[in-house]
């Protein structure tokens, strides 16, 4: 397949929004995130791959082998990392709104609200 | 709005949404095709200039060292955030499950667990530090090293008895260890600017490409990152089991 990869994020795009859209826990909407998340690592990693193309690293086979894009693979391995931390806020605002409310259905926080 | 309507609102969003990004996907180049100049440039050029093997460390530690800055202050924030978002509350008591009081006792850990941990835990941080070390080399780095790292923490907190640990764990060091990595990573900027050159770029001399002191400042802001990665996801790990083996709210049963 020519184009597999795009719809494969384009996918995970669409699945983890509509999972934050419809969510009835925090602690899932927070996990939503995280597919929306990974569906820009392989549109990255995708539009870098090159057929054919080894790791961008010259430690055994010499330079001018063909070679993937460096620069999606270092956004991607940095955002990975950084990306959990985020994660983890959320997840610990998550845990402080079920201290204040009870709860974490976002239903049922509107309504405390109103 | 009910969760009805709100469904069917997204599903018609999404569908324009989904044609819109389809759209533009097709005009991509059919994958497996690169086009764009950038990685075909670096892959020929980076070891030459760096003398960094792996092209992927010299892109996130030297070329766009500014953006990994940029996102290590986010990790910095957003560790510091939970911190803050998880430390004890005004009406919030610390107090361990106590191991004699049968109904307040912390799950047990089983043998096999315990042994498995322990096991694990020094190839776990030997890799790390290799990972680390080599980071300019082969695959691996800051970022993928520091994370292995914490996770011997892990293995530790998972192996022994959590509350029995926190007892001596590290906190004050652990703490600084998250600071000192990012301030260790503006230093090696620094640096830049103190040798007359632009801030972080690369100024100490860069050694033979494929050993181990080479790419002159890429293995030091490897280490600081790795510091930092080490740091914050061991004070993360702590702060989310302090949440739920430590703290106790006013007439809560444990």
């Amino acid at each position: 397949m020519r184009f597999l990869p795009y719809l494969v994020a384009a996918w995970l795009l669409l699945v983890g929004l509509y999972g934050i859209a419809t969510s009835r826990n925090l602690v899932h909407a927070v996990t939503c995130l995280s597919v929306v998340q990974s569906s820009t690592y392989i549109l990255l990693l995708a539009v870098g791959f090159e057929r054919g193309g080894t790791a961008p690293i010259f430690l055994d086979v010499p330079v001018g082998t063909r070679a993937v894009d460096p620069v999606v693979a270092a956004l991607t391995l940095v955002d990975s990392v950084v990306g959990a931390t985020v994660t983890a806020l959320l997840l610990a605002l998550a845990v402080q709104i079920y201290k204040r409310t009870g709860t974490l259905d976002p239903e049922e926080l509107r309504s405390e609200d109103g | 709005m009910t969760p009805v309507l709100r469904r069917r609102l997204f599903l018609a969003a999404a569908v324009v949404a989904g044609a819109l990004l389809l759209w533009g996907l097709s005009g991509l180049p059919d994958y497996g095709i690169y086009r764009g100049p950038y990685g075909d440039v670096l892959n020929t050029v980076a070891v030459s200039e760096r003398h960094a093997t792996n092209v992927v460390a010299a892109v996130a530690f030297d070329y766009r060292a500014v953006d990994t800055l940029g996102e290590e202050f986010i990790l910095f924030a957003a560790v510091l955030g939970v911190a803050i978002l998880l430390r004890a509350q005004r009406d919030e008591t610390e107090q361990p499950p106590d191991e004699d009081a049968a109904d307040r006792r912390a799950p047990g850990t089983s043998n096999a667990v315990r042994v498995l941990g322990l096991a694990l835990l020094g190839p776990t941080v030997l890799f790390g530090i290799y990972m680390v070390a080599h980071g300019h080399l082969s695959p691996g780095g800051g970022f993928s090293g520091g994370v292995l790292l914490a996770t011997g923490a892990l293995l530790v907190y998972l192996s022994g008895e959590y509350v029995t640990l926190r007892r001596v764990r590290p906190e004050v060091l652990i703490d600084v260890a998250a600071a000192t990595g990012t301030a260790g990573f503006v230093a090696v900027g620094l640096l830049g600017l103190a040798a007359g050159a632009a801030f972080l770029q690369n100024v100490l001399p860069l050694g033979q490409p494929g050993t181990l002191p080479s790419a002159g400042t890429i293995p030091l802001i490897n280490l600081a990152v790795a510091v930092e990665v080490a740091g914050g996801f061991v004070l993360l790990l702590s702060e989310f089991l302090e949440q739920t083996l430590v703290l106790r709210r006013p007439g809560e049963v444990t």
